[in-house]
């Protein structure tokens, strides 16, 4: 525990309130292939001095999470003050990166996953009812999206989708629009993503829901149907019951997989129409710039947000617990 | 069955050629680079050596992995082949070494210009020089009755009037991938409006200005007529839109154009109509819209000395003159070795150079302002905000990195 999770937490926290010293700028004669010019560098010596000194460069507080690259407060309260009504305000906020991607993320989030729970539920209820030889193939084909791995799923959604693969150019025909693309529209992106999403996720809640329903007390279900329970009803008032615990289970763990949504975004390009701020982490951390303590604190946000999505669930679970006490 | 024999010569003759300049090194060597032919062609020359370990890893992400791959010591990699772009991050972290006592040791037959020397020291060594330019369809410009463009501005007249012929409906490609596709195509423009992106002889950010407003007006006329995914296209998928007879007109790399008809599956149309010519003008400008650039490799600073001059002569061996011998290595790139003869594949880079193209800027924060341009300009090209409202987010969201990594 302590060493791998309370240390790296740790060492997060600590870099998002470090910036790196300010740079010691040089100008010197650069020559390459297209001849010589002034060019502006970096003063190596001075700045290993300043590391030395300093090896954790500047301290700077909370500096970071209130800039536009995050919590952004200087705009938008600047938003606040110049927008006269709502909806150009949100139009406002949602153009700046930390706001855009909780935009997407919770979207995401409290979309895919009741829907996935639905659709999990639904395919454990049709496997359960049948017959033996065939569960085992069916239970087989249903895991598969779990199986391949996100990135891949996702690649291969990107390339049906696109407007000259096989669902896209389906789709155009569908729709009679030889211009219909669905990458290039934000709407249509954030669906595909959603779908993939659900697809993606539900084999996990199918199988925690299969091997609920393999403890379901039969007699339970029998003494329902003496009682004249339809077949809704009887899925309704006992076998949802019964499984609950589970669907607590698997929103937990759903709720805090798809706020970390990451791979789809990566995989149908989709970073012009959807961010999230796992994407943010990556975008800051690879590349030439490698902003460390910009995904430091995007990092430490994420991990406020689990948090404080995870609060009522976990506060249901800890009721429960004492309950049965 | 003539044919075994002569492949078993030809194969003969080529590996003496190689046997001839034997390269031995006595410890490991590691090299991260792009993946284009000309740097794949550099790679496989490197792991020719023997007396050592020789390992590449060529990839399109190679700029997300050097400089960590770089930081550690020993470092991961003992060389990274970069461009003038990428060799700024190595820099500013100080994770390269100056190679002027390897040069002078084993650098025989390299040429002056071919050594990159940054405040006196030498740094890099370029080996091909690299550029954006016109790629076109000769065939369907004919059919459609223009010529070639020289500027954006007939690009776009001929791109209607393939339209209207009803001979593409999509007839311009462009790399305009959110992100550093779409920041590096607002520099082509920006540069041709006479744009510069930093006030002088300061980090402060000038992008939000005339020259920035007009060149981003131009790429959204542009994609007007392109594939309506152009935000999720970058080079490579370009590449196969022009492949599959897709596209007519297009700026594209220099290092990709020259091998763009060696894949499978490629119509007798396209690679008949193929041609290639210079960068074009924007806005009655005389600069190109494009931008200079050079390609090279780096020595790793937290590696042994031994480590470093096996480095070095592996390098050497990449790029060894002798590889121009093979006409396909000698067309995938404007080599800037000793004896190489421009080939037609060259013409457009060669023609950016004479037309005073101005090389990506080489400054340490350089590459923060090209993050913000990729991340905030795909909301203007999808026509969600204005162009003043563009660039002064990008403006914004540089000023939060560059106050950050200690550059405001």
């Amino acid at each position: 525990m302590l060493l791998f999770i309370a240390l790296p937490i740790l060492s997060v926290l600590l870099q998002s309130v470090h910036t790196p010293h300010e740079a010691v700028l040089i100008t010197s004669e650069s020559c390459g292939p297209f001849g010589c010019s002034e060019n502006t560098t970096i003063d190596h010596d001075a700045t290993r001095k300043l590391k030395s000194t300093e090896p954790m460069g500047r301290f700077v507080g909370l500096n970071i999470y209130f800039d536009r690259a995050h919590l952004a407060v200087d705009q938008v309260s600047d938003a606040w003050r110049t927008t006269d009504n709502f909806s150009t305000f949100f139009g406002e906020i949602s153009d700046l990166p930390f706001y855009r991607a909780m935009g997407f993320t919770l979207t995401y989030t409290f979309t895919v996953t009741p829907l996935l729970i639905i659709l999990g539920l639904m395919i454990a209820l049709s496997v359960n009812s049948l017959h033996r030889h065939l569960k085992g193939l069916v239970i087989f084909f249903s895991l598969l999206p779990m199986i391949v791995t996100p990135l891949i799923g996702s690649l291969i959604l990107f390339w049906m989708f696109d407007s000259r693969g096989i669902l896209g150019s389906f789709l155009q025909w569908l729709a009679q629009d030889p211009d219909l693309s669905l990458k290039a529209s934000t709407l249509h992106t954030w669906i595909m993503l959603i779908i993939y999403g659900v697809w993606h996720g539900a084999p996990f809640a199918f199988v925690v829901f299969y091997a609920g329903l393999q403890t379901l007390p039969q007699d339970q279900i029998e003494s329902a149907q003496i009682d004249g329970a339809s077949r809704w009803e009887q899925v309704r008032f006992v076998v949802i019951p019964h499984l609950m615990p589970l669907v607590t289970f698997v929103a937990l763990i759903q709720l805090m997989d798809n706020f970390r949504v990451f791979e789809p975004i990566v995989g149908f390009n989709a970073e012009a129409h959807a961010t999230s701020l796992s994407w943010i982490i990556f975008n800051d951390l690879g590349g030439e710039t490698r902003q460390l303590s910009a995904a430091a604190t995007t990092s430490v946000m994420t991990i406020l947000g689990v948090a404080i999505l995870l609060s009522p669930v976990l506060l249901r679970a800890w009721r429960d617990f004492k309950e049965k006490k | 069955m003539l044919k075994r024999p002569l492949l078993i010569a030809g194969a003969a003759l080529f590996m003496s050629s190689f046997a001839a300049d034997a390269c031995d090194i006595s410890a490991r060597v590691s090299i991260v680079g792009n993946e284009f032919p000309a740097i794949q062609t550099v790679g496989a020359g490197a792991q020719k050596c023997v007396g050592g370990e020789v390992a590449a890893n060529l990839t399109a992400d190679h700029q997300k992995i050097n400089v960590a791959g770089m930081s550690g010591n020993p470092a991961e990699y003992t060389s990274a082949i970069i461009a003038n772009s990428s060799i700024v991050a190595l820099m500013n972290e100080d994770v390269i070494r100056p190679i002027d006592e390897l040069v002078a040791k084993h650098g025989q037959g390299l040429k002056k210009n071919q050594l990159i020397t940054i405040n006196g020291k030498i740094m890099a060594v370029a080996f091909m020089a690299n550029a954006q330019h016109l790629i076109y369809r000769e065939d369907v410009l004919k059919k459609a009755g223009v010529q070639a463009p020289e500027t954006y501005e007939e690009m776009l007249a001929a791109a209607q009037k393939i339209r209207a012929a009803g001979i593409m409906e999509n007839p311009v490609g462009g790399a305009y991938k959110s992100g550093w596709n779409l920041a590096q195509e607002f520099n082509n423009m920006f540069l041709g409006f006479g744009g510069e992106h930093f006030k002088a002889g300061s980090s402060q950010p000038n992008v939000n200005s005339d020259a920035g407003i007009k060149a981003l007006e131009m790429m959204k006329s542009l994609s007007e007529y392109m594939n309506p995914d152009f935000l999720t296209h970058d080079s490579n998928a370009t590449n196969a839109e022009f492949r599959a007879g897709n596209v007519a007109l297009m700026n594209m790399w220099g290092s990709r154009a020259a091998t763009l008809l060696d894949a499978d599956g490629i119509s007798q149309d396209v690679k008949d109509g193929f041609n290639s010519a210079g960068p074009m003008t924007v806005g009655g400008g005389s600069i190109a819209a494009s931008t200079l650039w050079w390609d090279g490799w780096t020595v790793a600073k937290n590696i042994s000395d031994a480590e470093a001059e096996s480095t070095f002569i592996a390098m050497m061996n990449g790029i060894n003159p002798a590889i121009l011998n093979d006409p396909e290595i000698a067309k995938q790139a404007v080599w800037l070795l000793d004896g190489y003869k421009p080939t037609d594949a060259a013409r457009g880079v060669f023609a950016a150079a004479q037309m005073n193209t101005i090389p990506y800027p080489m400054l340490p924060y350089m590459g923060l302002m090209h993050s913000a341009l990729g991340a905030e300009l795909s909301d203007f090209m999808q026509g969600k905000e204005t162009a003043e409202k563009a660039l002064s987010d990008v403006e914004a969201a540089y000023r939060a990195s560059a106050t950050e990594k200690g550059f405001m």
